[in-house]
């Protein structure tokens, strides 16, 4: 039998970056997206010989934007990848998607290439909001594109949504969080902002995302860049507010899931939430830590517990992807994937157990003792036991049935109890 | 040169303010006198402790003779005396001091006179010895020569009319200096056949040799087998070997005789019996009278060392014994703390002390600390008449068993330029200052005379004085007794626990300010934890400060993009690491840094 694979494939490219984002990601020049695809076919065609005993079982079109993409070029993509790969004919294909970046035309070509799952970044149902993000859509243009994916017949849908917005407060979160269920996506993640270096947001509340007074925030607002929509219209009504305060926060978080609960969703990672039978497979294989090949410019991948991943860098990776003679590349696919990787880590036991328990928590249901059993051969408890012990004593921490998982405290402060967990 | 001429020797040392080049003339001596090639100097040969040489300052006195081919065709002995260049260490400076004839004294061309140029002068005049004034730095574009000629004769009142104008740096006219040491510089007197009489002006110990006595021979002769005597500790033993100084080694010679430096060596085990200051003579033809000015040194700062490891305890017992062979100054007990479990209260004799051989510690010995706040030694008279040296505050006696404390005072020197002259007023005063007096010693600067508290020094006077001042204030003082003072004891309480390494002594009426000082600063270096911690400030049982640790906020990664693992698990090692760093009081983990940073709460 084969083994699994779940591919993940970068596409870098935005209309323009958003206030908070940190990926990888940059405004496209027409020039560069035809030479990037064409290396990521060439890359995707390299690693034929080296997975062919592999079936594909997810694969997922992250970005950027990966909907900005002419169709064309979507279809060379999927054409390079069913060349090279024996991909399952049940795969879940996710392909991400950007309001105001989406044509009729583009959804036929996606089914056509047999993408069968769409996650929509809408992030906020209030407009102001929206602009706050720096996000190049409103809700109408966003509800535009939710038509069209419905009406070409798509019907598993996720909506990415975004809380603790600054200026944002428990009503307007609510209001998304009903709007959004109304629609009845058969998935949504609700993720909370996080401030991150080097982003604006990073320049305007500090790295840390430390809550500072708006009198402060008012004397920062000369370093809020300009912010154009996709016409580019310069917008200039947008205003620096303050982050919800801590209380405002967690209770944003507290009712998440409840309302959620209301529409028919059940919680079943950190921030992911889905009708029963639409767990995002290909997230879930991260958490479980099934093996998957990262694909484009700075993809990461986990391979025969190898982790490593792509150059970031735009001009060396198209280079090291350049259409070479035959022979060479035959030479290359003897060895071993990861030998032309920047930044290779190996992981010993030991990091696989932590890998483990800090990614197998982020679900609600936890972690499997049996699980940890079949796979590392020794009892969790006597690895753990004296750590899941403390933490269960905190209620952090919750052991039924042979599983751990996270109490609702324990989500809350998931950091500290995975830190716990790390030798 | 079995028989030397006392004519021909030269006993002296180099004095200056911190950081005017002393060590670096002391390099270019030795390099011009030919005892060492260009290629064999390291930069600073005299400071060869690591940690002197990163921090440019001088702890252990140096000695080296050279031999100098002076102009008028003769040969002459060179001893040169380094001397330590901080206030802490003055009873050494003093001692090496003695065993000089002469002292040249460096002034930077820019800087002019300071404080310690001073305090330095009075020292070596005290003692009777010719100051040859030497300006230094005139390489640089600030160097103004004849404005600090004219300030070392007003100010310090010695001529200065010849001084050579050098640069020490780059080697220019070091010549002159030479030549004015063979002139001006005195050729020591003694008597080879009187009975011995040497002073000890420092001692080091050497793991093969055992204590190695460096000193001066004012009387008589020593040499292998003479049975000596030290004259304060009482300690004897048969000389070894007996030598002088190569510039980072000891050369064995025949004999030392009146008027020369070197070293002696005898199966002496501990430096603690050859203390600095003693005199040195032959048991079985004692001298008649030992030289003066000894002084037994007491450490005159406590704190209390940690290892940040208590599994490390041992191997800090360890270090400090062996530092201690080197350093009689340092004194150490074992102590526990509830905090910080099994550990040592220090002696020190100065802030700087404590803190060279905290990072000694740290640098040589790989050990990880946490130093509680210093504390001088109080005066406690109790009411049954009884009268307690208080070096730990945790052992202080209940209040109703008090009668009244004393607390250490010091005369302090403070010199700066008049712009800051109001902002280190201020300073004092909120240290309990007492204005003696102020005197211009130019136009622009002036020395304050200052009565301070002793711990209202040790914590962060030092760096409050120099940020006040923009680093243009310099200091010194000398102690100048006790002094009956109103004094609580101000403990720290987190989570309603109180936390000993924490409490310390402090005036009545500063207690309310220093612990809700304290509060804030520890709110901010405790992270929050599961719940909710209460710090507090308490004298006694009334709580006078409060601030709240509120519990962990919401702390999750939202998102694992694309499969980034490894960024994850970086976050993640971040905060284990933090975890780490903290010491487990009852249910409340605090970082080692919330221990140290109590001690700086100067807010300007």
């Amino acid at each position: 039998m084969k083994k699994e694979l779940e591919l993940y494939v970068h596409i870098p490219f935005c209309v323009k970056k958003c206030a908070y984002c940190d990926f990888l990601s940059f405004s496209a020049k027409q020039e560069e997206v035809s030479a990037y695809v064409e290396a990521l076919a060439e890359e995707i065609k390299g690693k034929k010989e080296q997975f062919s005993d592999y079936c594909v079982t997810t694969i997922f079109l992250g970005g950027g934007t990966p909907s900005i993409l002419e169709g064309v070029y979507t279809a060379s993509i999927f054409r390079a990848l069913r060349e090279s790969f024996d991909i399952a004919e049940n795969a879940e294909i996710t392909m991400e998607v950007n309001p105001g970046t989406v044509s009729e035309e583009k959804i036929n070509m996606w089914k056509t290439c047999g993408v069968n799952r769409l996650s929509i970044g809408l992030q906020s149902v209030d407009d102001g909001e929206l602009k706050m993000l720096g996000r190049i859509h409103t809700y109408d243009e966003f509800l535009t594109t939710w038509k069209m994916v419905r009406k070409a017949g798509f019907h598993n849908v996720n909506i990415d949504l975004i809380s603790a917005i600054p200026g944002q407060t428990k009503k307007s979160w609510e209001t998304t969080l009903r709007t959004v269920a109304q629609l009845q996506p058969e998935h949504i993640s609700a993720y909370s902002l996080i401030i991150e270096e080097g982003t604006v947001f990073g320049t305007i509340y500090g790295e840390d995302g430390e809550r500072i007074c708006q009198k402060e925030l008012l004397s920062r607002e000369s370093s809020m860049p300009e912010v154009s929509d996709k016409d580019g219209n310069i917008r200039k009504d947008r205003q620096i507010l303050p982050l919800p305060d801590e209380d405002t926060e967690r209770a944003i978080y507290e009712i998440t899931e409840k309302i959620l609960r209301e529409y028919g969703y059940e919680r079943y990672e950190i921030s992911n939430y889905a009708k029963p039978g639409y767990e995002c497979r290909h997230n879930l294989g991260y958490w479980e830590r099934r093996e998957y090949l990262g694909l484009g410019l700075g993809a990461s991948s986990l391979i025969a517990e190898h982790r490593f991943c792509n150059t970031d860098k735009m001009d060396v990776y198209i280079r090291l992807n350049k259409t070479v003679d035959p022979d060479g590349k035959k030479e290359e696919s003897k060895k071993a994937v990861w030998e032309k990787a920047e930044e290779v880590s190996v992981l010993s036991v030991q990091e696989q157990m932590e890998e483990f328990m800090f990614l197998g928590l982020r679900k609600t249901d936890g972690v499997s003792e049996k699980s940890f059993f079949e796979t590392f051969g020794v009892q969790i408890d006597t690895v753990y036991g004296e750590t899941i012990g403390k933490l269960e004593k905190e209620r952090l921490l919750i052991k039924e049935k042979g599983q751990i998982r996270l109490t609702e405290r324990g989500v809350d402060i998931s950091n500290y109890v995975m830190s716990e967990f790390l030798f | 040169m079995s028989v030397i001429d006392q004519s021909k020797i030269r006993n002296f040392c180099i004095i200056a303010h911190i950081d005017h080049g002393k060590s670096t003339l002391a390099d270019r001596i030795i390099e011009q006198t030919g005892l060492l090639t260009s290629r064999e100097m390291q930069s600073q040969v005299l400071d060869n402790m690591e940690l002197e040489r990163e921090r440019g300052i001088t702890i252990k006195a140096q000695t080296v003779r050279t031999v100098y081919k002076a102009d008028d065709g003769e040969e002459y002995m060179f001893n040169l005396i380094d001397t330590p260049g901080h206030v802490d260490f003055n009873y050494e400076v003093s001692r090496s001091l003695a065993a000089c004839d002469g002292a040249i004294l460096v002034v930077d061309a820019a800087q002019g006179v300071e404080a310690q140029t001073l305090a330095n002068v009075y020292l070596a005049l005290d003692h009777d010895l010719d100051v040859i004034p030497v300006i230094n730095k005139i390489d640089l574009p600030s160097a103004d020569p004849e404005r600090v000629k004219e300030e070392i004769e007003d100010v310090i009142g010695i001529e200065a009319e010849d001084a050579p104008l050098i640069s020490a740096k780059t080697g220019q006219n070091i010549h002159d200096v030479l030549e004015q040491i063979v002139k001006k510089v005195p050729a020591p007197q003694g008597d080879p056949k009187a009975p011995l009489k040497a002073l000890i002006f420092d001692s080091v110990y050497d793991s093969y040799k055992g204590v190695i006595v460096f000193c001066r021979i004012k009387e008589g002769t020593v040499k292998k087998g003479t049975p000596m005597l030290m004259m304060a500790t009482g300690a004897q033993a048969d000389v070894v070997e007996v030598g002088t100084f190569g510039a980072g080694r000891f050369i064995p010679c025949e004999e030392l005789s009146a008027g020369m430096v070197g070293y002696i060596t005898a199966s002496l085990k501990n430096v603690k019996e050859t203390r600095v200051g003693d005199t040195v003579t032959d048991a079985s033809r004692p001298c008649d009278s030992p030289l003066p000015g000894y002084k037994k040194v007491n450490p005159m700062v406590y704190c209390g060392l940690y290892p940040a490891d208590g599994a490390k305890y041992p191997d800090l017992r360890d270090a400090l014994e062996k530092l201690q062979l080197n350093d009689a100054a340092l004194q150490f007990e074992a102590e526990t703390s509830v905090a910080l479990g099994f550990g040592f209260r220090c002696g020190f004799l100065g802030l700087l002390h404590l803190e060279i051989i905290q990072e000694r510690l740290e640098r040589e010995y790989n050990l990880d600390l946490v130093t509680t706040a210093p504390s001088v030694i109080y005066k406690i008279h109790k009411t049954n008449g009884e009268v307690i040296d208080l070096t730990n505050p945790t052992n202080m006696p209940d209040p109703a068993e008090i009668d009244y404390m004393e607390e250490p005072m010091v005369k302090a020197e403070i010199m700066v330029t008049s712009e800051y002259i109001g902002a280190i007023m201020d300073l004092c005063q909120e240290r309990r200052g007492i204005y003696q007096g102020m005197e211009y010693i130019e136009e622009k600067r002036a020395v304050l005379n200052y009565h301070l508290p002793l711990n209202e020094i040790i914590y962060d006077f030092f760096d409050a004085l120099k940020s006040r001042s923009r680093g243009y204030a310099s200091f010194d003082y000398e102690m100048m007794g006790y002094q009956k003072s109103e004094l609580v004891k101000l403990d720290i309480l987190i989570n309603k626990e109180e936390v000993d390494a924490l409490s310390f002594i402090v005036f009545a009426g500063s207690a309310y300010d220093r612990g809700r000082k304290m509060c804030a600063k520890l709110k901010e270096e405790i992270p929050r934890q599961l719940f909710e911690i209460p710090i507090q400030a308490a004298v006694g049982s009334k709580i006078i400060a409060r601030e709240t640790v509120k519990a962990m906020r919401k702390d999750v990664l939202a998102k694992c993009y694309g499969g980034d693992i490894s960024r994850k698990r970086k976050l993640l090692e971040k905060q284990k690491e933090g975890k780490k760093r903290m010491r487990q009081v009852g249910s409340v983990e605090i970082p080692q840094k919330a221990f140290m940073s109590v001690l700086k709460l100067d807010d300007e």
